[in-house]
């Protein structure tokens, strides 16, 4: 019995192709975006781990200096007293022509050696330990650094994580031109007995306690947070389709649950095989969600390792491997999904009179007269939305705003639409007029939660839109004012810095120096630059707070600026104080914007900062000189010192690499906003098919009473692109709310600045033209079979005893 | 859960002060006051009566489709009330067929499958039994086509011929050719009566024309909700 009734349930689909696809479909699109997403973050978040299990730094505490240096005697003091540590250095410096983190460790002692093993097994350690050396690197990293000859030979390690150089402490000071300089010590697992004291032996270093997550992983939580809420919203704008297509299925099958049951197939039996059939479906489904899933993973990963090496400087590795936990999730989510969507129907079907045909109009028990509820329901939901959002606060509390304010403004549309439609009903003169507009109200609860995606989807896309393009507004205008200098000069060594700052003080306006430290600010890292006192400052650093006399305070050495970042999560404000080192502590004078920079970070006057910081670098110059002697300049400064090209970049290349990676930032985000809308549309063609069925028996009566099939067909046109015209509108100022939301709420949590939001009206009409457009054709596929059904099959609808 | 206790003194089926209500608590409207029958075994049986006397309900309690407020109802040895979901639709599965006004085939099945589904449900497919059925419904033809695509008169033989693929004991019809003209009527009723008395069922059919029930061993009519 369970097999023939199994059989017969299945049956349906055989009959009804379109609306298999589509429920297969839709569910494996919303599981493959999910995926997809889940796939990126998985990725990311094992590189960071394998980063920094292969750096040795997961587990294990380390000693540092908070002037950013520890000297060489400090290492042997610690040594002499028992204590097992291992040197780290580490730096950023110019391999062909390419910045890298080069990071310098002790082979002999360093605890994480899996770098060397197996594949540079045939680098002997005299090769290793003695000049040139040699250094190892991810094969991505070489291909990155190109094949400009580098003093030191590079060894192919893939083990080591992506855009950093591994290789002995010698070399790197070498290279980094830091002679017996260390940036920290791990403190090795195993030591000896009765050592004494760390705060005895080096009181001047701080111990760092192993990190419960790595540093990384928690500075790119913000990224993978707005990846995973795309990937959510996503998934639910898919759940509107296969919600949609399985109620429909229900409704269909209705009249054959009712003679099923009437030959003897007991409700419980039913009720689990139409379980076992969502399963099962939710199952394939998921399996076609998971592979288009790791395609989409595959083709955004790239940009998405750019980004996060580009914004936080983590270690993503370009290829994509597969865990069992992302399949688990995803077949998970496509079975959650799927009951979801099918826990209505299966409801329905424990109500369902076994005598009595029920009507076809309820067919998602979404009357008209639900529209009251629906309504007060999404009134509540935005405001569980802000109390959530006050409550739990953070970027957490953002979240939930916007959950809220999108699923309350995805329940308000149908009473909205009801309310309009029922307005323009009161206009419309002439009986066409007047059924037209009854008729499209009748039909608002079948196509309400098509509708819904659409709304969704087009108010992300306005409210990331109008982020993004104030983002890049804001961007440029600001890069107009941090790159205020005409040329950026990078020197070899020191000594060349000193001899290239000499030449162009003779050859230029100005030399304004790029010297910083590396130092820590309530326990975070901190770059800490020093500044010449310059007009230059003065008239374009873009400050956002400021006391009147910001730069004679940070000339005089009595005060700091610090970014916005920094600001905004330490609460660090004009007149706060601020502690730098144990000896440094200086009042906060301004507040400058410092877009794509996670860190905080702090300007201090030149002198200040020389004089409380070792081993600071003075190899990079801005040099201001008239816009039309930039180049020539340029040229005469490479072939006075022998510098490469990328040594000494104009403005304008820098502003073009910045805005490349900007738009880099924010290509998975376009990417998935693409992806979303399109499911969308897909929503309301599916829609549209599948209410098809249930779409004769109305039209029919009116062709009857003269109306041409031609003239139905574009009513049924004109009644897709009036809703979906009337969603765009009501989707602008959603979307600019939730642009607001973006920038105010979720982007100062997430990285730290606020940005103005700026208007693009056209994009919307853009959008909007696009969506009416997709509307046109989704009504026309099913609305062309009016054109081509025969007289016949309207005749059905009035002979038909079925 | 059924003994098969049936003879001379033992009816197939036998309803005893059957009393049903509908509405809801307050506005009561009896809708069956009482009802007494029984039929044996290879008997026809015509239930007449106005619309809304009750006909088609009395039909759909015996079919076990819905419960009753007061009385008995026995099927063989089943008594009906009290009985679990499971068991009703072990019933109706096994015993009982239906053929309703409104035929309700299932329309992802085509004919072919639709005649042999109550039977496989049942566990109880004679092929032999199915082929002559086919044969004398006049649906060879017509086995690979879907409900949507026949016409009222070829549904309801469809109806008929899956209600008695599995040679029930009972054969419930609810004006079964109520949707045909008198002419096709005639020819289905005609049908249903030779092959019911070839399966060996006994027929309990509510209708509203004399002349069908003229055509059965016995009648009763409902008016009311009382037999008259």
């Amino acid at each position: 019995m369970t097999r023939i009734a199994a059989l017969v349930l299945l049956s349906h689909w055989r009959r009804q192709p379109v609306q298999l696809v589509t429920l297969i479909l839709g569910l494996a699109l919303a599981t493959g975006l999910w995926s997809a997403v889940q796939a990126i973050n998985g990725q990311a978040r094992a590189s960071y781990a394998e980063a920094a299990e292969q750096l040795g730094t997961r587990e294990l505490a380390t000693l540092v200096s908070t002037t950013g240096t520890i000297p060489l005697d400090r290492y042997v003091r610690l040594r002499r007293a028992g204590w097992q540590v291992s040197p780290v250095l580490e730096g950023r410096t110019k391999l062909g022509g390419r910045w890298v983190t080069v990071m310098g460790v002790d082979v002999l002692s360093h605890p994480t050696m899996t770098w060397l093993r197996p594949e540079t097994a045939n680098v002997t350690p005299d090769a290793i330990l003695t000049p040139p050396g040699r250094l190892f690197a991810h094969p991505a990293t070489i291909a990155e650094l190109g094949t400009v000859p580098s003093e030191v030979p590079i060894v192919q390690a893939p083990n080591v994580p992506a855009g950093i150089v591994m290789t002995d402490i010698g070399t790197a000071e070498r290279i980094l031109q830091r002679k017996n300089q260390i940036s920290r010590l791990i403190i090795l697992k195993s030591q000896p007995r009765d050592l004494p004291a760390l705060s005895d032996v080096v009181p001047d270093l701080t111990r760092i306690s192993p990190r419960p997550q790595d540093a990384i992983a928690r500075l790119t939580d913000s990224f993978h947070l707005n990846l995973t809420a795309f990937g959510l919203l996503a998934f639910a704008v898919g759940l509107f389709i296969v919600h949609g297509t399985i109620g429909l299925a229900f409704q269909q099958r209705r009249p054959m649950f009712r003679s099923l049951r009437a030959l003897g197939v007991p409700l419980a039996l039913l009720s689990r095989l139409l379980l076992a059939e969502l399963l099962g479906l939710a199952l394939i489904a998921g399996s076609v969600g998971l592979v288009l899933g790791y395609l989409v993973a595959a083709a955004l990963l790239p940009d998405v390792s750019a980004t996060l090496r580009g914004l936080y400087g983590a270690p993503v590795s370009g290829g994509l491997a597969l865990r069992p936990v992302w399949f688990v999730s995803g077949l998970g989510m496509a079975l959650f999904g799927a009951l979801v969507a099918g826990a209505q129907g299966l409801r329905n079907l424990f109500h369902l009179p076994l005598l009595v045909a029920p009507g076809q109009q309820d067919w998602l028990g979404m009357t008209l007269l639900r529209m009251p509820w629906m309504a007060a329901g999404g009134v509540m939901m935005i405001c569980a939305g802000g109390l959530g959002s006050w409550m739990i606060g953070g970027l957490l509390g953002g979240f939930v705003l916007l959950a809220g304010l999108m699923t309350g403004a995805a329940l308000l549309l149908p009473p909205t639409l009801t309310v309009l439609l029922a307005w323009a009903a009161r206009l419309g003169k002439g009986a066409i007029s007047q059924w037209f507009w009854a008729d499209l109200r009748s039909q608002l609860p079948g196509l309400s939660l098509a509708f819904m995606a659409l709304l969704l989807a087009l108010s992300t896309n306005i409210g990331v839109g109008t982020m993004v393009s104030s983002f890049r507004l804001t961007f440029v205008g600001w890069l107009d004012q941090r790159l205020a200098a005409e040329l950026y000069v990078t020197a070899r060594t020191d000594r060349q810095g000193r001899a290239v700052e000499e030449w162009l003080a003779a050859h230029s306006q100005a030399v304004l120096p790029i010297r910083y430290a590396e130092g820590s600010v309530l326990g975070q890292p901190t770059r800490i630059y020093g500044v010449v006192d310059h007009s230059t400052y003065r008239e374009f650093w873009p400050l956002i707070h400021a006391t009147p006399d910001v730069w004679q305070r940070l000339a005089d050495g009595t005060g700091a600026l610090i970014n916005e970042q920094l600001a905004r999560r330490a609460e660090l404000w004009p007149g706060d104080r601020i502690e730098l080192t144990p000896e440094l502590t200086t009042d906060v004078v301004g507040v400058y914007s410092d877009y794509g920079n996670p860190r905080g970070q702090v300007m201090i006057g030149l002198p200040t900062l020389l004089s409380n910081f070792d081993g600071v670098a003075h190899r990079q110059f801005g040099v201001r000189v008239p816009d039309q002697q930039a180049d020539a300049l340029a040229d005469r400064l490479r072939q006075q010192f022998d510098l490469p090209a990328s040594a000494v970049r104009n403005q304008a290349a820098i502003k073009a690499g910045s805005l490349a990676v900007f738009e880099k930032t924010f290509v998975v985000t376009a990417a998935l906003n693409v992806l979303t809308l399109g499911v969308a549309s897909f929503a309301i063609l599916t829609s549209l098919l599948t209410l098809w069925t249930l779409r004769l028996p109305q039209v029919a009566p009116i062709w009857a009473l003269g109306l041409t099939r031609r003239r139905l067909l574009w009513l049924e046109v004109l009644r897709s692109t009036a809703l979906a015209a009337m969603t765009v509108l009501l989707a602008i100022p959603l979307g600019l709310l939730l642009a607001w939301i973006l920038l105010a709420v979720i982007n100062v949590e997430a990285f730290g600045w606020r940005i103005p939001l700026h208007v693009f009206p056209l994009e919307w009409l853009k959008l909007g033209a696009l969506t009416v457009l997709a509307a046109v054709v989704a009504a026309i596929i099913p609305a062309r079979r009016l054109l081509a059904a025969p007289p016949s099959e309207l005749l059905k609808v009035f002979t038909n005893e079925n | 859960m059924m003994t098969d206790e049936i003879g001379a003194e033992n009816p197939l089926l036998r309803v005893e002060n059957v009393s049903k209500t509908y509405g809801s608590p307050g506005e009561n409207r009896p809708v069956l006051d009482g009802v007494s029958l029984d039929l044996r075994l290879g008997e026809t049986l015509a239930l007449t009566g106005e619309s809304g006397s009750g006909k088609s309900t009395l039909l759909h309690l015996v079919g076990a489709l819905d419960d009753f407020d007061a009385g008995e109802i026995r099927l063989g040895a089943t008594n009906l009330s009290g009985l679990t979901d499971r068991d009703r639709a072990a019933l109706r599965r096994t015993q009982v067929a239906m053929v309703f006004q409104q035929f309700n085939l299932i329309a992802s099945l085509t004919v072919a499958e639709n005649l042999r589904v109550h039977a496989r449900l049942a566990g109880r497919e004679d092929q032999s039994w199915l082929i002559r059925l086919t044969e004398r419904l006049g649906l060879t033809d017509l086995l690979a086509r879907y409900p949507e695509h026949l016409s009222g008169g070829q549904q309801q033989r469809v109806a008929i011929g899956r209600a008695l693929a599995m040679r029930p004991r009972l054969l419930l019809a609810d004006e079964p050719t109520g949707n045909l003209d008198e002419h096709s009527s005639a020819k289905v009723m005609d049908l249903m009566l030779e092959l019911v008395r070839d399966a060996g069922s006994a027929l309990f059919l509510v209708t509203h024309s004399n002349a069908i029930a003229d055509q059965l061993d016995r009648r009763l009519h409902l008016r009311n909700g009382h037999v008259a």
